[in-house]
């Protein structure tokens, strides 16, 4: 089958962000950006089917400014066939990736869509569960593993009191969690390999959706910070001070 | 005006959870009305009439809903939804994964894990792992939130008398089924519902090694949590992982024993009130957040503790 990714371009996870003085959001200038780590792992499992023989053709999707053409890159570099880069420069809701990703399905047909189960950016966790909504597929998210028989999936999924197992039918939406498997390193020459994958472009425009904003971001501000307490001098001080002095225990 | 409010609950019992999604949907002004989508679960409805300030139970009993499987039940809450101004879930594995689908099929954006309530349309929410707090406003007529429960107080379980109607089930679109689940089985309280939480991080080097830490736990009443490093190496299963993409918990005291402090999970863990760690590595970025840190190895460290719990007279 042929199996969709949506590969999101974020804030590489080891940067430290800062929110801006003006408190209209986060400053991104200069700070690393890289594949949401989520979606990495949706690559790998994308990869690995297709080194299974379920997939025959792996699209990564990335929708955004022309900088996740990057992004697409990467994918391609880990191993994905080709590459779709909706373009804007307008900030969008998961409903509008989703509507944009449901265009995307309909002029593809894949048998599988894999997100991430959260961009952490803006922490949503709503793209996939949204775009199978719009398709009237089943959605199987937050899943550590797939397994495919009789043109249905099995998809264990991680839940507040442990696992869980659906059957799913195909076609379906999965989204990853962090168990699902720990995607691999682009070699060199599949970097090089990369550059020659073809991407293809085309806007929200091309493909009919209205990104018009529902939410306006009236302030983007810092945490209350916590201070640093202090160090105690042994098990001994620190029972002592949780008894009478923060009286927690 | 009159808000939704979407229990939570195992069929049998009314989580505590779900008050604070009520006291989340009394601060948009109006009515509460509570709806329980569920299994064999009459006993909940009867439990959510009780709860102060909710004027209306609705209840959806059907074995379609057992495992509240996302299909079926976003098409049992979309059309109900259209009689509200909004529709609040918590923001738990089950409201996660049946609120955006809800959301789509309404043609709406979810404002997800709200930690604020600011006014009917506007509410602040953390993004970035908690590293900023954002003020958002929302212009659709529906809205569809789902709620940090820690931070809200939770509503009064009793003295409500809400009346409780009975609604039949929208049916199975036969998309998805339950096949099986493995679920931790533990006698200690439950990670977001624990007043004190103690987990370990890939400090405690196996899982062979986490009976320490439940030793402490036992002492404590306290829930036992971990770090994705924890989760990931095996040493505990997945429904222990605190932090931005697992549980946001804000306990009265939290315990970190041999975790460095990542801002991923301290994402899940630095609104608890008393804060304690246990590392080895005095630099580490826990000890920044930490109210009582102990630079100490810890396996001295968490047996001591025991011990010096097991002599501390009550309280
Ligand atoms: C997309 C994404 C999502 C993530 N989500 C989460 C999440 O939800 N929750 C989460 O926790 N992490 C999450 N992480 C991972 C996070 O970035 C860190 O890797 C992780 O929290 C580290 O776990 P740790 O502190 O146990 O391990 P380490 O960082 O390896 O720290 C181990 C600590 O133990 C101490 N130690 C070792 N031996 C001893 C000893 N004998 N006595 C005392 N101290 C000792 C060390 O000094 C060290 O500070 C996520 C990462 C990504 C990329
Ligand atoms: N702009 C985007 N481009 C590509 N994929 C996206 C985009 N936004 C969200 N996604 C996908 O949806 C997942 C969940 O994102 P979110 O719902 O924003 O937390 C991500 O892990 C991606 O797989």
């Amino acid at each position: 089958m042929k199996v969709l990714v949506a590969v999101k371009r974020v804030v590489d996870y080891n940067v430290k962000i800062r929110v801006k003085a003006d408190q209209t959001g986060v400053d991104l200038s200069n700070v690393k950006m890289s594949m949401n780590p989520f979606d990495e792992i949706a690559v790998e499992e994308a990869l690995r089917m297709k080194e299974a023989g379920t997939a025959e053709e792996i699209i990564a999707v990335s929708i955004g400014v022309q900088q996740c053409q990057e992004t697409i890159r990467t994918a391609l570099a880990m191993g994905a066939d080709r590459g779709i880069l909706v373009k804007t420069d307008d900030a969008l809701e998961p409903l509008h990736v989703a509507k944009i990703m449901k265009a995307v399905v309909d002029e593809e047909q894949p048998g599988l869509v894999i997100l991430g189960k959260q961009a952490i950016d803006d922490d949503c966790n709503q793209t996939g569960q949204m775009l199978a909504a719009l398709l009237g597929w089943p959605q199987g998210t937050f899943a550590s593993k797939i397994e495919f028989s009789d043109g249905k999936a099995n998809v264990t999924r991680e839940v507040d009191g442990g696992l869980q197992t659906l059957t799913l039918n195909l076609p379906m939406i999965v989204t990853t969690d962090l168990r699902l498997n720990e995607p691999r390193y682009a070699s060199l020459p599949n970097i090089m390999k990369a550059k020659k994958k073809p991407i293809d472009e085309k806007t929200p425009e091309d493909l009919g959706i209205d990104t018009a904003p529902r939410l306006t971001t009236l302030k983007v501000a810092e945490p209350p910070k916590r201070e640093a307490g202090v160090i105690v001098e042994d098990v001994a001080d620190l029972v002592n001070k949780l008894r009478n002095e923060a009286g927690v225990i | 005006m009159s808000v939704l409010v979407i229990a939570e609950h195992d069929n049998a019992e009314l989580k505590p959870a779900t008050l604070a999604a009520v006291t989340a949907a009394t601060a948009m002004g109006g009515d509460v009305d509570v709806l329980v989508v569920g299994s064999g679960c009459a006993a909940v409805g009867a439990a959510a009439a009780n709860v102060a300030g909710v004027a209306k139970v609705l209840v959806a009993d059907a074995p379609e809903y057992a495992y509240m499987l996302a299909e079926p039940v976003a098409d049992l809450v979309v059309p109900l939804a259209r009689n509200y101004a909004a529709v609040m879930a918590v923001a738990n594995t089950v409201g996660k994964n049946f609120m955006p689908r809800v959301a789509a099929l309404l043609d709406v954006s979810q404002i997800s894990e709200i930690s604020e309530i600011v006014g009917p349309d506007t509410f602040i929410r953390p993004i970035y792992a908690g590293n900023a707090m954002a003020t958002v406003q929302s212009s659709d007529a529906i809205k569809v939130i789902t709620i940090r429960p820690t931070g809200f107080e939770k509503a009064a379980a009793e003295g409500g008398s809400a009346s409780v109607e009975n609604l039949p089930a929208a049916g199975d679109p036969g998309l998805s089924s339950f096949v099986g689940e493995e679920l931790s089985k533990s006698e200690r309280p439950e990670l977001t519902a624990a007043k004190i939480i103690i987990s370990g991080g890939r400090g405690m080097q196996s899982g062979e090694n986490f009976p320490i830490i439940e030793a402490v736990a036992d002492q404590l009443g306290a829930a036992v949590g971990a770090s994705r490093a924890a989760v990931d190496a095996g040493f505990v299963p997945n429904d222990y992982q605190v932090g931005q993409t697992g549980k946001v918990v804000a306990p009265e005291l939290y315990i970190a024993v041999g975790i460095s402090g990542a801002i991923q999970h301290l994402a899940g863990m630095k609104d608890s009130k008393v804060i304690v760690a246990i590392n080895k590595d005095e630099e580490a970025p826990i000890f920044q957040v930490a109210d009582y840190g102990l630079v100490a190895d810890l396996f001295k460290a968490v047996p001591e503790l025991e011990e010096e719990l097991k002599k501390l007279p009550p309280a």
